[in-house]
């Protein structure tokens, strides 16, 4: 059970994963995520379903290595199994023919938005996508991207690739442009949602973003996965994770996720120091 | 012959004392706080039992354990056979002996209270259980006739394991569905390790397991599968213990801050993710130097205890009624205060204050005195006007209570709920108003007990097997 059935690296530090979950494969929609454990030891993270295959019973799951876990299973290769995969969780993004959809993905957060844009392009919008990285070798999925969309737009801080400049620039560019357009989408850094909701607004435009709390559960058992959205207080594994970004309380969101940087770079020292080690025994 | 006449004339032993780890040693470690009963001591209590020939213990018991039959055993030093005869109704005695209040269960109707202490039932059932489990393979009672009958149960908590475990016993085929990585409910998640081993819980659902029951962790009904999916799928019946697991919050301005946890994601990660043992273990939780919990019963005294455990300089109890009213078991206040916990009674907080990254950093509380009794009987805290004042924290935990979660409930819209949302059940046979659905635990009742759910599941197994015979509903 959960074998990694195929894994590709995308990108410096990001690597896709095949993985067999027939049973939540099945199950899940577009906009949905799993909790996996590694191992024993091994601490609950959500990762996205940014793909599935229903007939073989795989799910898609796009991981960057920000810390110990994502770095371990960095190291995993076909073959090996995760111990735990639980889904398909939290609530799925309302698709329908919107018109003319913007999806923005920043960084890793575009295999976040993939799946999601995918979903509205199947049910007949227009959809216009912008993928956003720091430098070029941090794009993903972009040749998988472009099949699907109407409108493709590559943006890089530093001008390695597509245009110079960050997401929201090419957001303005088409708004400006006098487009018409119904609805935006928008996942990656929680300060990349931030702008583009801000910027949005200025608009009018309807904006959901996908927020990427710290979770233990997924079921909403625990509470530590909370965003304010229209001050209200929600839980982004249940309630979530999409929400209307015009409403979230950004700011508290990236303090939130700030909560265990001490400890996440304990635990990855601690984790690199580990594997220097055995190298060296070797 | 002789033996027994000098028994007789014998004054009764005094009710025997369950030795403890020294306090000062306990509050840096998470093992184990009671140490449990010797042979001596154990045979020397159940020498107290006077057998009553109509023993009013065993009605005060949910699971109606046969407490004299075993308590004769181990007066014969019959070990074993004691532990055994308590597993004939009830499947997790080593559990029940650490954390059922039997003060308010089969002790306090014993007839020796009346007149003297009661027999610690409590501590011999917990004796005989960690006997039978040391003297090696703990035997499995003899299958009864397969029935071809496929059972579904939703939660893995003490409800779900007993009603499992009490239908295998009788021939059905019984799964268990259960949303964590780990069986157990509040055994695994919330009770912590210095009350209930997870060895010892790991060692009665294996039994449960022996028992023929197969077990799917990782299982989140409503998300992976839905309980219409079970009868499709060829199951005759569902029952759904699911637990209270929905936390709550206080609406309060600043709640949201880094370092205010639900008890249930301080205590989850300490117990089930085992964060105590950071960096050994991924799952990290930090307490700060001073650990304020808010509320007065048994979570949140687990809460305060384990934050002291986790090296917090200064941990506090703030609760708004005074100590006479709090819910928690006295024994457990008492190990608190053992322990070095502070106690702020008689003030509630108004807000939350928070540092630049938006840390907790201390809190507006306000003084209460007691008013009038409210519904629950206990004297109703007012605020006293204008008696605000601050307090400095950097880590405060919510204990004030634990609710139904929606996330299977709303996906099955023929199930009658509650105005509170807990499922409406037939408190005997367990039956909600969706046909072949079965429900019991703390998502009927609310917040309870284990051996409560236990009950549940107890009367549930009886009701579905009933109504697998008769087809009736
Ligand atoms: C911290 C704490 C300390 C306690 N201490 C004591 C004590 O000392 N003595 C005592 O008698 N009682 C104590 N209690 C109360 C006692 O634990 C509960 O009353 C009891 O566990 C309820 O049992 P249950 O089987 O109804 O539910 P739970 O034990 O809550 O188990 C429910 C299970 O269902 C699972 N579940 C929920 N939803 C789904 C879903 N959709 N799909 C699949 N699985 C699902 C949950 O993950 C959980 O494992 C304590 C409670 C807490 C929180
Ligand atoms: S009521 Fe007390 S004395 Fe009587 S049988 Fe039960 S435990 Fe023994
Ligand atoms: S992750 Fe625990 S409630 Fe959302």
């Amino acid at each position: 059970m959960n074998q990694i059935i195929d894994k590709k690296r995308l990108a410096e530090g990001i690597n896709l994963f095949e993985i067999e979950a027939p049973l939540i494969a099945r199950k899940r929609k577009p906009g949905q995520f799993v909790i996996i454990r590694i191992d024993e030891n091994g601490e609950r993270i959500p990762l996205t379903i940014a793909d599935v295959n229903k007939e073989k019973g795989i799910i898609t799951i796009v991981v960057q290595v920000v810390g110990k876990t994502t770095e371990h299973l960095g190291t995993l290769s076909p073959g090996d199994s995760l111990l735990d995969v639980v889904g398909p969780l939290g609530q799925p993004t309302h698709i329908e023919k919107f018109g003319t959809v913007v999806a923005i993905g920043g960084g890793v957060g575009h295999a976040v938005c993939f799946p999601i844009a995918k979903g509205m392009k199947d049910a007949g919008n227009y959809l216009i996508t912008i993928v956003g990285a720091r430098t070029k070798g941090l794009i993903i999925l972009e040749e998988e991207t472009k099949k699907f969309s109407d409108e493709f737009y590559i943006t890089t801080d530093d001008g390695s690739y597509g245009k110079k400049g960050l997401v929201t620039d090419q957001l303005k560019e088409l708004l400006e442009g006098g487009k018409k357009i119904d609805l935006v989408l928008a996942a990656g850094p929680a300060i990349m949602m931030k702008f583009v909701s801000l910027m949005t607004k200025e608009y009018g435009i309807k904006t959901i973003v996908s927020l990427n709390s710290i979770m233990v559960d997924g079921t909403g058992m625990c509470g530590v996965c909370r965003v304010e959205v229209g001050g209200k207080t929600k839980f982004a594994c249940v309630d979530g994770p999409e929400f209307d970004g015009h409403e979230v309380n950004y700011d508290l969101l990236m303090k939130r996720l700030a909560t265990y940087k001490e400890e996440e770079k304990l635990a990855y020292d601690r984790y690199m120091q580990k594997i220097k080690d055995k190298g060296k025994e070797m | 012959m002789v033996e027994k006449k000098k028994k007789k004339k014998k004054k009764r032993p005094p009710r025997q004392e369950m030795p403890r780890q020294d306090p000062k040693e306990r509050r840096m470690n998470f093992n184990e706080v009671a140490l449990g009963f010797s042979e001596e001591t154990a045979v020397i209590e159940a020498s107290r039992c006077i057998g009553c020939p109509k023993p009013e213990c065993i009605d005060g018991c949910p699971v109606f354990v046969d407490i004299p039959e075993f308590i004769k055993l181990v007066q014969e030093k019959k070990f074993v056979e004691a532990s055994k005869k308590i597993k004939e109704t009830n499947i997790l005695p080593a559990i029940c002996g650490r954390v059922c209040p039997q003060e308010t269960q089969c002790e306090i109707v014993c007839v020796l209270s009346k007149i003297d202490k009661p027999v610690a039932i409590g501590r011999l059932e917990r004796f005989v259980a960690d006997y039978e489990a040391a003297a090696g393979e703990v035997e499995i009672p003899p299958k009864s006739e397969p029935k071809g009958k496929k059972v579904a149960v939703v939660g893995s908590g003490p409800a779900g394991l007993t009603v499992a475990g009490e239908l295998a016993k009788m021939g059905y085929e019984v799964i268990i569905f259960e949303a964590l990585h780990k069986p157990g409910g509040v055994l695994v998640y919330g009770i912590p390790e210095f009350r209930l081993p997870k060895a010892i819980v790991a060692r009665e659902v294996d039994f449960v397991e022996k028992l023929g029951v197969e077990l799917k962790t990782n299982f989140v009904v409503g998300r992976t599968v839905t309980v219409e999916e079970f009868f499709d799928q060829g199951y005759g019946a569902v029952f759904l213990g699911l637990g209270a697991g929905l936390p709550w919050f206080l609406n309060l301005p600043g709640i949201n801050l880094v370092g205010i946890y639900s008890a249930n994601e301080f205590l989850t990660r300490s117990n089930l993710m085992k964060a105590y043992l950071f960096p050994e273990y991924d799952t990290p939780l930090r307490v700060g130097k001073k650990a304020v919990v808010i509320g007065g019963g048994n979570v949140a005294m687990d809460s305060v205890r384990t934050a002291l455990r986790l090296g917090a300089k200064e941990t506090h109890i703030i609760y708004r009624r005074s100590r006479k009213e709090m819910p928690a078991r006295e024994e457990e206040i008492e190990n608190a205060e053992a322990e070095g916990v502070i106690f702020d009674f008689l003030v509630n907080p108004v807000e939350f204050l928070g540092d630049k990254e938006g840390r907790v950093c201390g809190m507006k509380l306000i003084r209460m005195e007691l008013g009038e009794p409210d519904e629950s009987g206990r004297r109703r805290p007012v605020p006293i006007e204008g008696s605000e004042f601050v307090y400095n924290c950097d880590t405060v935990v919510i204990a004030i209570g634990q609710g139904p979660n929606p996330l299977a409930l709303s996906t099955m819209k023929d199930l009658k709920l509650n105005k509170w949302g807990y499922i409406v059940a037939d408190i005997e046979t367990c039956k909600t108003s969706m046909k072949g659905v079965f429900a019991g635990g703390d998502i009927v009742t609310g917040e309870a007990t284990v051996i409560e759910a236990m009950g549940f599941g107890w009367r549930a197994s009886i009701a579905i097997d009933k109504y697998f015979t008769t087809g009736e509903w």
